[in-house]
């Protein structure tokens, strides 16, 4: 950070702008290009392409979340899949008792799982998920409180770096391994699926599609303006301090444990809406979501698309997982892992800024090189470096 | 297992035997007789009446002679090589150049007209219930034993006379207390016997002390007399107590097992994340492509030269050391060594190597598990007490040792160890004191991904070799490692030890699932307390 307190950036950048404006472009055309235009004309959007745009929406929220903690807290979780499979199953026990008698058991109470498993009645922790308020309040809560009992021990304890990373894999891992179980109560192995309506709206239609690809939209428009206000308050900026030097912040008198907590908790329940807007579109929700690999693959597409920069996180969660739609979809399927894994050795080798984070660099250094005074670059100022102190031994 | 299958055939054999001996109307008489003299004249003649009654009986008799020659001439019966002459009224066995006597062995010197004894499916049975008491005083004494063994399983009565006179001949002390067992066995469950010997046998079938001799234990009639069932009920408790004891220890051992497991795939971790502080995520791969090299190398064995199939795995051990090492290397001085100082990039990167080296092995090998066999010396299990160890299991441990013994030393006492070491301690020092640490760095990657490699060729005989197979690893691993405390050897070995028992002490509690997932909540709460470990380096910097 530079000492001298200069200007404030702007809440919206030249490139937050652009983002808002692409987002906002996508979510009124999008829509149009479905329903407007008949399905024979070449620019028509299928409703198929609707819902994997909705998805890549999710993960781009999923992604600013893990930039928000990782790019500016230097909190490296391992584990950010969990608090998004977390909300993606509150959402599926929602859409799971909506199904009612429709289920292939008809039970008016009990999901079709529980009644192949032979249970008598609705486990006490699933009351409640047929009212939609009470399955939404709980889709932030489920992440929070997971985050917040886990932040508080482990922020607490001054676990930092790697072994944080390491422990919040065990997390996930741990909940992988539970939700594999069938008496958990969370439909096993096969997870939740099967839905029917949200809302009393019919999850299969165009129009709820549509509707859920704006929400999306909105979901991740409000969540970039809201991480880019924590970011450039005073709270951020002790949050960079505790990324770049979280010993001499303590020592500077702030409880560097809350300002990472809150930090953590709000990214946990940031995830926790993704799933929940991911489960709808994709139509199911079940363990493999908690898997570590899983939450490994969000970390690259924060790194590709250049972490600190939120803007960066999106578009790379966007990047990546249409190169694997492009890729896994074609000829050229046992080709996407070597694609993946050599993208993961590339980028951290050629690019550790990530694409938006070296379009800045570069943009930067022009500016200083033209000399062009008074404009602010938008984003936070001087963005430090990304190297991690080694480990002293 | 072939041996208990040959057992459990034995026993039931016997069993039906035995059933049909009592049913025999010579016991008296073959008590009478007695073990003292094994003459066998009158079951003989008995014989040579041919009449089914009479052989029935003749069988029973020379059942309990406990004579040499009675088991020939039940053989012979069997075989329907049992001949008899009307005068003088006497059998003999048809050898293949004449007649025998049965008594002598001797051939007949002329020999008078024969007729073979009848046999019918009645006498069939008197002829097994006639091996089997006769095994019990076979000449061979592992015979013997088992044959007392499979008495004292079925526990039937009609057997008691025959162990009766067993027991009277037997000289071999393991043999006879086998047979005092079996007889005890016995009459626990017999009724009219007096509280005495019921309680000198309860005592001796206590003294066994295993699943068996509890549930003979509680086989005690209602009907007998207190003091007996209390004996009973003593030695229930007793048996109990030294059983759980037996099981835990058990357990115990089947987490050492696991222990030796965590502790070889996570060595090599212990080098490269604790010596220089790169997370390598395809740590993982590395024991993969051990194993893979094992399979390769059995391949090549099966197809050139079966013959060595036994030491597949000892020319395994170098290959895959050096292999794995040569990848290590390259990896390091391709990608790592341009992340040093940023070790949570290092993860990103070689995650991104580990899902390379795994679809390049699913393209060559395909995506299902490989066969890789077991050398001979690995298979099969013996017991010590109620333990059950298998040889496979313990090679393992063995390995693990050896392994951890030869990676301290090399450490501890090679020039490469002490610059590793130097290096560790304060890089720019070791380079300013002529360490070419780049080549250092370089070697100490190479040398975790060769024991990594190693690993992998003692997981190849407990797990499936499939691509997958480090990514089940990879993650116990790391935790074994932060759980001992990073850049600490001996962190490493009582962490996978202590998290191997743990998780195996867990299981019957818990259940393999649940067990694993509290080890894992075990382990958060752990690093909670000590954020650098069980064995944490002591250092003056703040910030690690």
């Amino acid at each position: 950070m530079s000492t001298t307190q200069t200007r404030q950036p702007a809440l919206l950048g030249t490139s937050g702008l652009v983002f808002l404006g692409v987002l906002v472009a996508a979510a009124v055309l999008v829509p149009i290009l479905n329903l407007a235009i008949s399905p024979d004309s070449a620019v028509h959007v299928p409703t198929y392409v609707v819902s994997l745009l909705g998805k890549y929406l999710t993960y781009a929220l999923l992604a600013l979340s893990v930039d928000l903690i990782w790019g500016y807290v230097g909190i490296l979780s391992l584990g950010q899949g969990a608090f998004f499979a977390l909300g993606g199953y509150a959402m599926g026990m929602y859409l799971m008792r909506q199904i009612g008698t429709r289920g292939v058991y008809g039970d008016p109470v009990l999901p079709d799982f529980m009644v192949f498993l032979n249970w008598k009645e609705l486990p006490w922790f699933w009351y409640g998920f047929d009212w939609f308020p009470f399955a939404a309040l709980m889709v932030l809560l489920a992440p929070g409180i997971l985050a917040l009992v886990f932040g508080w021990f482990a922020f607490r304890s001054r676990v930092t770096g790697v072994y944080l990373s390491i422990i919040t894999q065990a997390m996930t891992f741990a909940l992988l391994l539970a939700f594999f179980r069938n008496d958990m109560g969370f439909g096993g192995n096969n997870g939740l699926t099967d839905f029917k309506d949200i809302l009393g709206f019919n999850i299969q239609s165009d129009g709820t599609r549509i509707v859920l690809f704006v929400l999306s939209a909105l979901a991740l428009g409000l969540g970039y303006l809201l991480c880019r206000f924590l970011v450039r308050s005073h709270f951020g900026k002790v949050l960079v301090a505790i990324r770049d030097a979280e010993t001499r912040v303590r020592f500077t008198g702030y409880r560097a444990e809350n300002y990472k907590l809150v930090a953590f908790v709000a990214s946990a329940m940031l995830a926790g809406i993704a799933g929940a807007l991911y489960v709808p579109q994709v139509g199911i929700i079940n363990p493999s979501e908690f898997s570590p690999a899983n939450s490994i693959e969000i970390i690259v597409w924060v790194a590709v698309g250049g972490r600190g920069t939120l803007v960066g996180a999106a578009l790379g969660a966007v990047l990546v997982n249409y190169a694997k739609t492009y890729f896994t979809s074609g000829m050229l399927a046992p080709y996407w892992l070597f694609m993946l894994g050599g993208l993961f050795v590339a980028v951290t080798l050629f690019l550790p800024k990530g694409i938006v984070g070296t379009f800045y660099e570069w943009r930067a250094r022009r500016r200083e090189r033209d000399d062009i005074p008074g404009e602010s670059p938008g984003e936070l100022p001087g963005e430090p470096p990304l190297a991690e102190p080694k480990p002293a031994a | 297992m072939t041996f208990s299958a040959r057992l459990r055939r034995l026993a039931g054999g016997l069993l039906l035997t035995l059933f049909a001996f009592c049913a025999g109307p010579g016991t008296e008489q073959a008590m009478a007789q007695g073990s003292s003299a094994p003459d066998i004249s009158a079951p003989l003649a008995q014989l040579a009446n041919d009449n089914y009654g009479d052989t029935e009986a003749a069988l029973g008799a020379l059942a309990l002679s406990g004579s040499p020659a009675a088991a020939g001439v039940v053989a012979a019966l069997a075989d329907g090589k049992l001949v008899f002459s009307t005068s003088p009224r006497q059998v003999y066995i048809r050898g293949d150049a004449g007649l025998i006597d049965p008594l002598t062995m001797q051939p007949v010197a002329d020999a008078p007209a024969v007729k073979p004894v009848r046999v019918n499916n009645r006498i069939r049975r008197a002829i097994d219930a006639a091996n089997g008491a006769l095994s019990l005083v076979s000449p061979d004494p592992a015979k013997r034993m088992e044959a007392a063994n499979a008495v004292g399983r079925s526990r039937d009565e009609a057997a008691l006379p025959a162990l009766d006179v067993a027991l009277a001949k037997e000289a071999d002390p393991k043999v006879k207390s086998a047979m005092t067992l079996a007889r005890a066995s016995i009459v626990i469950g017999k009724e009219g016997i007096s509280p005495a010997e019921r309680i000198a046998a309860v005592d001796l079938v206590a003294a066994e002390g295993n699943q068996e001799a509890l549930a003979i234990l509680r086989s005690v009639p209602a009907s007998a007399a207190p003091e007996v069932k209390q004996a009973a009920a003593a030695a229930i408790d007793a048996i109990e107590r030294n059983l759980a004891m037996w099981s835990m220890a058990q357990n115990v051992w089947y987490g050492l097992s696991l222990g030796s497991v965590l502790l070889l795939a996570a060595i090599g971790l212990a080098i490269t994340f604790g010596v220089m502080g790169v997370i390598n995520m395809a740590h993982g791969e590395m024991v993969m492509l051990g194993a893979y090299t094992t399979f390769v190398v059995q391949e090549l064995i099966r197809t050139y030269n079966p013959a060595l199939f036994d030491l597949s795995l000892i020319i395994a051990i170098p290959l895959a050391f050096v292999f794995t090492g040569l990848i290590g290397i390259i990896i390091e001085r391709t990608v790592i060594r341009f992340l040093y100082g940023r070790a949570l990039e290092t993860l990103l990167a070689t995650w991104g190597i580990s899902l390379i080296l795994q679809q390049a092995i699913r393209t060559l090998f395909g995506p299902t598990n490989r066969e890789v066999g077991a050398p001979s010396w690995m298979s099969g299990s013996f017991e010590i007490g109620q333990l059950s160890i298998t040889y496979g299991r313990l090679w393992i441990i063995v390995f693990a040792i050896l392994v951890f013994v030869a990676l301290l030393a090399t450490l501890r006492l090679t020039r490469i160890g002490l610059e590793m070491r130097a290096v560790t301690q304060n890089r720019r020092m070791a380079a300013s004191m002529g360490i070419r640490t780049n080549w250092v760095d370089a070697a100490t990657f190479g040398l975790g991904s060769g024991i990594a490699g190693m690993a992998g060729v003692a997981l190849s005989q407990i797990d499936n070799v499939s691509p997958n197979l480090g990514q089940s690893y990879i993650i116990d691993s790391f935790l074994v490692v932060v759980f001992g405390g990073v850049g600490n050897l001996w962190g490493t070995l009582v962490g996978a030890m202590s998290l191997g028992v743990a998780n195996k002490l867990l299981e019957p509690y818990a259940g393999a699932v649940l067990g694993k997932i509290a080890l894992l909540v075990i382990v958060i709460l752990f690093i909670q307390k000590r954020p650098r470990g069980l064995f944490a380096l002591k250092g003056r910097s703040i910030e690690a």
